[in-house]
């Protein structure tokens, strides 16, 4: 549930001097977080828009689960994706609750559910229901109406989620609070998420893979690690500014250098970490306790292994890539 | 003062008449205002010439206004009505416009991302963001339909204003200051209901008020 697959997708705007979005080819699996990443006005916003609809494009064709949206009434077809945006665009005469309600009451749910489901939800983006049900958007902090239009999206309990800057407009310290939730609640919820993005911090952050578009088209989709270590040009080299190193292993995960079980793995004294944990912190720990290896948990279980080759991997820029941009 | 209170049966009549002249014309001034507002909203190059010519109403003062309507409607409240009605629409056809032009443009994005039809989008966000605007504008208009409305005695159409006009012909001092009084009254009376539609519309505004 929850595939986007955008087929030689264009969008060229009435006057517009080139396609704001160019010749789109490429797959979006459910259940991953794909950031959309690239400089401002190189078509990002248009190509998340045109998933819900809300643009149309102008050649190519999307689907949903193999569904070409433009046979979906448009307004069914948004009623079943969760839409988040800068700005939060929360409705300022409804409160909290009645904001959340919004999507189940298009669906026309009963409302003992909907009830139900505002606390659900409003619990889930850990904001007390008791406490904030009957508050206004403009009683709220902006991490705050960030969370409450999460929650808004999330109410139809969507397959896909369209999160356009999302945290844009946020200070840092809330909005790394707002990523590490995101996190928490893909962890829990398993939708597919298409993130857009100019922030590459948060891009390596979020994402399980990472489009990067530049004028219009898409220049490299691919993991964080694989674009750090092996970036497909000088354009992607620097957006990510992969130079460096140190900042570049505090970006990325664990999960992405680490090599699955060997079969004969027999649970030995190799000190442990977190799957989410940053290569950084697997550095150090390899570092302080001299250990030849570590062991990598996800919810308590060993998945995998990492050495420090394997980090010396992601800390080298791939192929082509170094050498003649220094 | 004595005198509205030892003639109650005429100041009420004469209440009565002013109220269906100010509630008649606010009626047919909101209906029409309403429509040609959202013509003005749509239709961009309409807006300038539209607020212009209504602007240009307003500036002629309204007892001529109401001299011009005569030929038109004859002497009787249906002229003062007309009057009225094209006074009040440069007041409501702006604040319409004005207020549906500040709705924050995320939230009818929002709005629209999340599913709802173009109905749904008027009746459930943009009519309840207009409406204190809109309500704003209505109780302008009403104070300037009370103001006209008593010009009316005039012209045969009756109202408050009849006590002025009579007192004034006659030498009666009190019903001169019984007009004045009434009238005044009225107008703060009306402002005040207004006043508190307005602040009923807006619940953010007023719990945000008690943080
Ligand atoms: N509604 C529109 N009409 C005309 N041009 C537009 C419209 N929206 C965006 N554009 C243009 O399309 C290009 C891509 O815009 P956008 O997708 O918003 O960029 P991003 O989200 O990556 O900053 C820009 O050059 C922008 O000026
Ligand atoms: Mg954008």
């Amino acid at each position: 549930m929850g595939t986007i697959q955008f087929d030689d997708v264009s969008l060229r705007f009435a006057g517009g001097a080139r396609p704001a979005v160019n010749r789109v080819t490429c797959q979006v699996n459910s259940g991953e977080i794909v950031v959309i990443l690239g400089p401002s006005g190189c078509g990002k916003t248009t190509l998340l828009k045109m998933v819900n609809r809300l643009y149309e494009p102008t050649g190519g064709n999307i689907f949903l689960d193999g569904v070409n949206i433009r046979k979906i009434k448009a307004t069914k077809l948004r009623q079943q994706i969760g839409y988040v945006i800068q700005q939060s665009g929360l409705f300022p005469h409804m409160t909290v609750a009645d904001n959340v309600a919004v999507v189940p009451k298009l669906l026309g749910w009963g409302k003992p559910q909907i009830q139900a489901r505002i606390d659900e939800l409003l619990e889930l983006v850990k904001l007390p229901p008791g406490e904030f049900r009957d508050r206004y958007p403009a009683q709220l902090s902006g991490g705050q109406q960030q969370r409450v239009g999460i929650a808004r999206a999330l109410a139809g309990n969507p397959g896909i989620m369209l999160m356009d800057e999302p945290f844009g407009a946020i200070d840092a310290i809330t909005r790394a609070a707002l990523q590490d939730e995101i996190l928490r609640l893909q962890g829990q919820l398993k939708k597919t998420i298409l993130f857009v993005s100019h922030d590459v911090e948060e891009a390596l952050r979020l994402a399980d893979r990472i489009l990067v578009m530049r004028l219009g088209e898409v220049v490299q989709f691919d993991t964080p690690f694989n674009l750090l270590t092996q970036p497909a040009d000088e354009f992607v080299y620097n957006l990510l500014g992969a130079d460096d190193m140190v900042r570049q292993l505090g970006l990325l995960r664990v999960a992405s250098a680490m090599m699955a079980l060997p079969p004969n793995y027999s649970n030995g004294h190799n000190p442990t970490l977190s799957h989410l944990d940053s290569l950084r912190d697997a550095l150090s720990l390899i570092l302080k306790t001299g250990a030849p290896a570590l062991t990598v948990l996800e919810e308590g279980n060993p998945v995998g292994l990492l050495t420090l080759d394997h980090i010396r991997e992601s800390a080298v820029a791939g192929p082509g890539a170094g050498e003649n941009r220094r | 003062m004595s005198y509205l209170l030892s003639q109650p049966t005429e100041v009420l009549t004469l209440l009565l008449q002013h109220l269906r002249m100010t509630g008649i014309s606010l009626g047919v001034a909101i209906a029409l205002a309403v429509p040609l507002a959202l013509l003005a909203t749509r239709l961009r190059w309409l807006a300038v010439p539209l607020m212009g010519g209504l602007g240009i109403l307003y500036t002629i003062p309204s007892l001529a206004l109401i001299i011009f309507l005569v030929p038109l409607f004859g002497l009787n409240a249906t002229s003062v009505i007309v009057a009225m009605v094209l006074y009040t629409q440069v007041i409501l056809v702006r604040n319409l416009t004005v207020g549906l032009a500040g709705i924050n443009p995320a939230v009818l994005e929002a709005a629209r991302g999340m599913g709802m039809s173009v109905s749904q989008r008027w009746w459930r966000v943009q009519v309840p963001l207009v409406l204190p605007v809109f309500l704003a504008g209505v109780r302008i208009a009403a104070i300037v339909a009370i103001a006209i409305a008593t010009i009316g005695a005039k012209f045969n159409a009756g109202g408050l204003g009849k006590l002025l006009f009579d007192g004034i012909q006659t030498n009666r001092y009190d019903k001169i200051v019984a007009g004045a009084i009434a009238v005044a009254l009225l107008a703060l009376v009306i402002n005040g209901l207004l006043l508190a539609l307005e602040h009923y519309a807006q619940p953010q505004r007023r719990l945000k008020k008690t943080l």
